[in-house]
């Protein structure tokens, strides 16, 4: 069963201390264990695979050499047996039987690496990929280890300092309040920087003669005039 | 990577910052952890922590009986759902608590770590605000 689902099944079950029950300080060293074996393996089978190939390879260059002595003994014993010489052709025909003998071995020899180093290319590809996964859940194992322990420190932090894990309405209805309060000041700055900006420009405007000016008290004594008649 | 390098590197990226400042404390036990505290979020700290092949982000979002109890099935869902659009974030649960958390290859730089810290607190605080009608 892979890990993860060890892990569902825990929680399915209702465990409380996952993380303990399934990282015990053992499982972390059998993995790490299996781990180092299967690399060691695959760098055994990796050596192996390379001299069968070799191996392979030698038996190759034998079949193209025998091959190409077997043709040429094949021409020799035509020119014999042209020239009538019956002793010599026969002579030429029992090499070309040996080297055939030869080939055929060589030929098996060959045949026999080829399928082995097919073998082996197989085992190192399935390795590598076990390695990836064992990898991979040991990366879990020690993650689940590590959260837990981090959140125990955090869980202690909470319990001891100051600072008491508050609930999350009370938390938010805190920062919303505190950001409130930032935007009230922020929008009582802008009005106050709006009105000091205002005053200035009406008291250019003033300076300039445009806008509501003072009333000089011609203006008043005209406004009186007019009202009485 | 060693986790009081970081501490000291967090602390002086959090003085640079002026639009997204944080204080860092280390929290001592079996493993190590540092709680960056954001400015203005003090309530919604979030804890950094470094295994093997990765650095972890958790920020804690709630306990499974703060949520009404009928809703708890709706609310799985809505987060299931939610997973996947959040910006580098998922939710997740540590034995009762809710979670939010990011998860860094140890070859992080800092500014990705930095931008880590800041996607999560602000997707803490988002996903508090979209999920307070589940609260009992």
């Amino acid at each position: 069963m892979g890990l993860i689902s060890k892990i569902f099944t825990a929680f399915r079950g209702g465990a409380r201390e996952v993380g303990e029950a399934i990282v015990d300080k053992n499982s972390i060293r059998i993995f790490e264990q299996e781990i180092a074996d299967a690399e060691n393996h695959m760098e055994k089978a990796k050596r192996d695979l390379t001299e069968v190939m070799a191996k392979e390879m030698e038996a190759s260059r034998k079949i193209k050499s025998l091959n190409s002595e077997i043709e040429k003994h094949e021409g020799y014993a035509s020119q014999a047996l042209k020239k009538n010489d019956e002793n010599l052709a026969l002579e030429i025909a029992e090499k070309i039987v040996e080297l055939t003998i030869e080939l055929e071995l060589q030929k098996s020899i060959q045949v026999k690496f080829a399928e082995h180093s097919i073998r082996l290319k197989a085992m190192v590809k399935k390795t590598g990929k076990s390695i990836a996964d064992m990898k991979r859940q040991l990366v879990m194992v020690k993650t689940t280890d590590s959260v837990q322990k981090a959140a125990s420190s955090i869980n202690h932090n909470y319990a001891s300092g100051s600072s008491k894990l508050l609930t999350a309405k009370e938390s938010l209805d805190r920062i919303q309040k505190r950001q409130a309060e930032h935007e009230d000041r922020l929008k009582a700055g802008e009005a106050l920087e709006n009105e000091e900006s205002g005053a200035d420009l009406e008291a250019k405007m003033k300076a300039a003669g445009i806008g509501e000016t003072n009333s000089s008290a011609s203006d008043v004594l005209a406004k009186l005039k007019a009202k009485r008649s | 990577m060693d986790i009081n390098k970081l501490a000291e590197q967090l602390v002086a990226q959090g003085k640079e910052d002026d639009i997204f400042s944080f204080k860092v404390q280390p929290i001592h036990g079996d493993v190590e952890v540092l709680k960056v505290t954001v400015e203005d979020r003090e309530e919604l700290p979030v804890f950094l922590s470094i295994a093997d092949t990765q650095i972890l982000c958790i920020s804690y979002l709630f306990k499974k009986d703060e949520i009404i109890s009928s809703e708890t099935a709706s609310m799985n869902e809505a987060m299931l759902s939610m997973n996947v659009q959040m910006p580098l974030s998922s939710f997740a649960m540590i034995d009762e608590q809710y979670v939010v958390f990011g998860a860094l290859s140890v070859n992080s730089t800092i500014d990705d770590i930095v931008h880590e810290i800041e996607m999560l607190s602000d997707n803490t605080l988002e996903a508090l605000e979209a999920m307070k009608a589940y609260f009992k």
